[in-house]
């Protein structure tokens, strides 16, 4: 009998505890009023002073959550547990999301600074007119070395990273996507390559590199570069913009054979509450002043024209970081699950065979 | 009286329940079933026929071994040192001091000590050697596993050396054994049982290492952490992800079989 008691209040305990969960997990804007916005972004990918002056002048109120991945991202707006007005995914992200329903079209007569918008980054195949995105900012994919360490006659092609004079030199992004991307690309290949011979033996010609493979790293790739840890880097230009800015002999350019162009674009989430806040906010970031100074404080390339004129008024801009041309870059395409899962595992072999 | 103590022991079942049985459930669910939720064993067929990832259970296995051997050669002197020191307190404390940092924050820090321009190679310079890399290299990836695990071994041996009895050292040196003799025959024998408990708190965090392998081994060491957050994070492949976290778990309890199977002879 005691027995049965003491299950009894354990299950009454443990749905108590449970309840308590559910309430504590379920968002609380629901109760809050309609001058809120809650808006989803990467860390650190947005000027702090833009969210006051966006809160004095309409007087909405904004809550920034962070995710650090776009997959991250993926989940928990799939999950729908919390609503975000707004969110900021990349291409090949954007063109899943479409795919699922999970974003809500634009209505571009609410958006009057959309004339603003770079028409390079517009109408792009991961969102064909734009019909569910703006983008925020853009960016590619090359090669950051220290100009104290590299001639730069030598280094002009992403082939010519194989070359032995730069054993152990080279830090790699780890990213199996765009690391076996470079490779694809060095070898002719589109970086959106499916056939599984390209793939292998793009890992074969990826292994005949690990000599030269000093790390392969994350953010902390920013440090390494910046204190002359390490002479050359492979990664995103807004990350080599940053580290740039701390350290002069940096240099970054995107080699000729071409790379990837990557955005990352606004989108209103389906079930956003605050649809209009969301609309104030992508028209006050597409004005071109707080988007010139976003981009300053950011240091990745903005979309917007006017922006970029207002910025080049005040310094001269990186060519690199800006590139005009942009017809030999590939944007990624959202690949099958089981593909990725090919790239992510030819990564993981690269890797283990890196010694 | 019965009553009462079940009832005092109601939360720690309900946080049994809730925080270790019910993710293993889960663990074990998402495992053995595949993308469509039905029941396989794909999983485990991908895993023990894919070579790549039978390279890394052999290295997560490897490195565990190294860092806890190595651990254990640095904690058991120290161990033995601090119980015959005056103030054995104030030398746990700094033994147990670097616990209270994060964990991050010792491996950055040891980034900055290991780095091109760090201290280590700056002192080289100084007596005349040119700088050498040391930061990504699994030497200096076995060591700072080893510096983090330390306390978990020097605190479980300190404490079977404490509670020895010493007249029975004393016993052992007035029948003639040598101080040698005191130690392999009577000491080791006596302090095992810690041997072992720091043994299972080193090896065990050991076998799923991953922020350091990709921070101080710069993903030049891979082990099976790393594909976890892999699978977890970048493929999405939560089936897999929760394959090798089974499996994972099926080594540790083996190692915890191994290392306290002897105890009954007591």
């Amino acid at each position: 009998m005691k027995k049965l008691l003491g299950l009894v209040a354990s299950l009454l305990l443990l749905s108590g505890f449970l309840y308590a969960g559910v309430k504590a997990l379920t968002p609380k804007q629901t109760v809050n009023s309609k001058k809120t916005l809650v808006l989803y972004n990467w860390g650190a990918y947005l000027d702090p002073a833009l969210i006051k002056k966006f809160e004095r002048q309409t007087g909405y109120h904004v809550v920034y959550e962070t995710f650090d991945s776009n997959e991250s991202m993926l989940t928990k707006i799939r999950q729908g547990g919390t609503s975000y007005d707004l969110a900021v995914p990349s291409d090949y992200t954007i063109a899943k999301m479409r795919r699922e329903h999970l974003l809500q079209p634009l209505n571009k007569k609410r958006l009057s600074n959309w004339k603003y918008l770079d028409k390079q980054c517009l109408n792009r195949s991961f969102d064909p007119d734009n019909r569910y995105s703006v983008p925020y900012f853009w960016g590619t994919l090359g090669i950051v070395y220290n100009d104290k360490k590299i001639q730069p006659e030598t280094l002009k092609s992403w082939n010519d990273l194989w070359q032995r004079r730069y054993r152990k030199q080279i830090l790699l992004v780890d990213s199996a996507r765009d690391i076996m991307g470079m490779v694809l690309i060095s070898e002719g290949k589109s970086m959106n390559a499916t056939s599984s011979v390209d793939l292998k033996l793009a890992e074969a010609k990826l292994v005949a590199l690990s000599p030269n493979v000093k790390a392969i790293v994350g953010d902390e790739m920013r440090m390494y570069l910046e204190q002359g840890d390490a002479a050359l880097g492979v990664t995103w230009s807004g990350e080599a913009a940053q580290m740039m800015q701390n350290n002069h002999h940096l240099r970054y350019f995107v080699p000729a054979e071409g790379s990837n162009l990557w955005f990352d674009n606004l989108v209103i989430p389906k079930n956003a509450r605050h649809v209009q806040a969301a609309y104030a906010f992508i028209n006050f970031m597409l004005q071109p002043d707080n988007a010139a100074r976003n981009a300053a404080y950011i240091g990745y390339a903005t979309p917007n024209w006017r922006a970029k004129q207002l910025l080049s008024k005040r310094h001269q801009l990186e060519p690199q970081l800006y590139q005009t041309n942009l017809r030999h870059l590939t944007v990624y395409r959202d690949l099958q699950p089981s593909k990725l899962q090919e790239y992510n595992d030819l990564f993981l072999n690269f890797k283990m065979s890196s010694h | 009286m019965r009553s009462k103590s079940s009832f005092f022991i109601i939360p720690y079942v309900l946080w049994l329940l809730l925080f270790v049985v019910m993710p293993m459930i889960l663990l074990a669910v998402n495992a053995f079933t595949n993308g469509q939720g039905q029941v396989s064993l794909v999983n485990l067929r991908a895993f023990l026929t894919n070579g790549a990832c039978l390279k890394m259970m052999v290295n997560s296995f490897w490195y565990a071994v190294l860092i806890t051997g190595l651990t254990l050669l640095i904690s058991y002197p120290l161990a033995l040192v601090i119980a015959h020191c005056r103030h054995q307190r104030v030398w746990l404390l700094l033994v147990i001091l670097p616990t209270w940092i994060n964990l991050l924050l010792k491996t950055y820090a040891f980034i900055g000590l290991l780095g091109q321009h760090g201290l280590i190679n700056q002192a080289l310079q100084l007596i005349g050697l040119a700088p050498r890399q040391l930061l990504f290299t699994k030497t200096a990836f076995v060591i700072v596993a080893a510096y983090i695990e330390i306390p978990f071994m020097v605190l479980p041996i300190y404490n079977s050396l404490h509670a020895l009895d010493q007249q029975i050292i004393a016993a052992a040196r007035d029948l003639g054994a040598s101080s040698w003799q005191t130690f392999w025959r009577v000491v080791w024998p006596l302090t095992l049982p810690g041997v072992r408990a720091g043994v299972q708190a080193v090896f065990i965090p050991s076998l799923s290492l991953f922020m350091i392998t990709r921070l101080i081994g710069g993903n030049k060491v891979i082990t099976l952490g790393t594909a976890i957050e892999e699978y977890f994070l970048t493929t999405m492949n939560w089936h897999m992800g929760s394959m090798i976290g089974v499996i994972l778990i099926v080594i540790m309890v083996l190692v915890l079989l191994a290392t306290s199977g002897k105890e009954q002879n007591k």
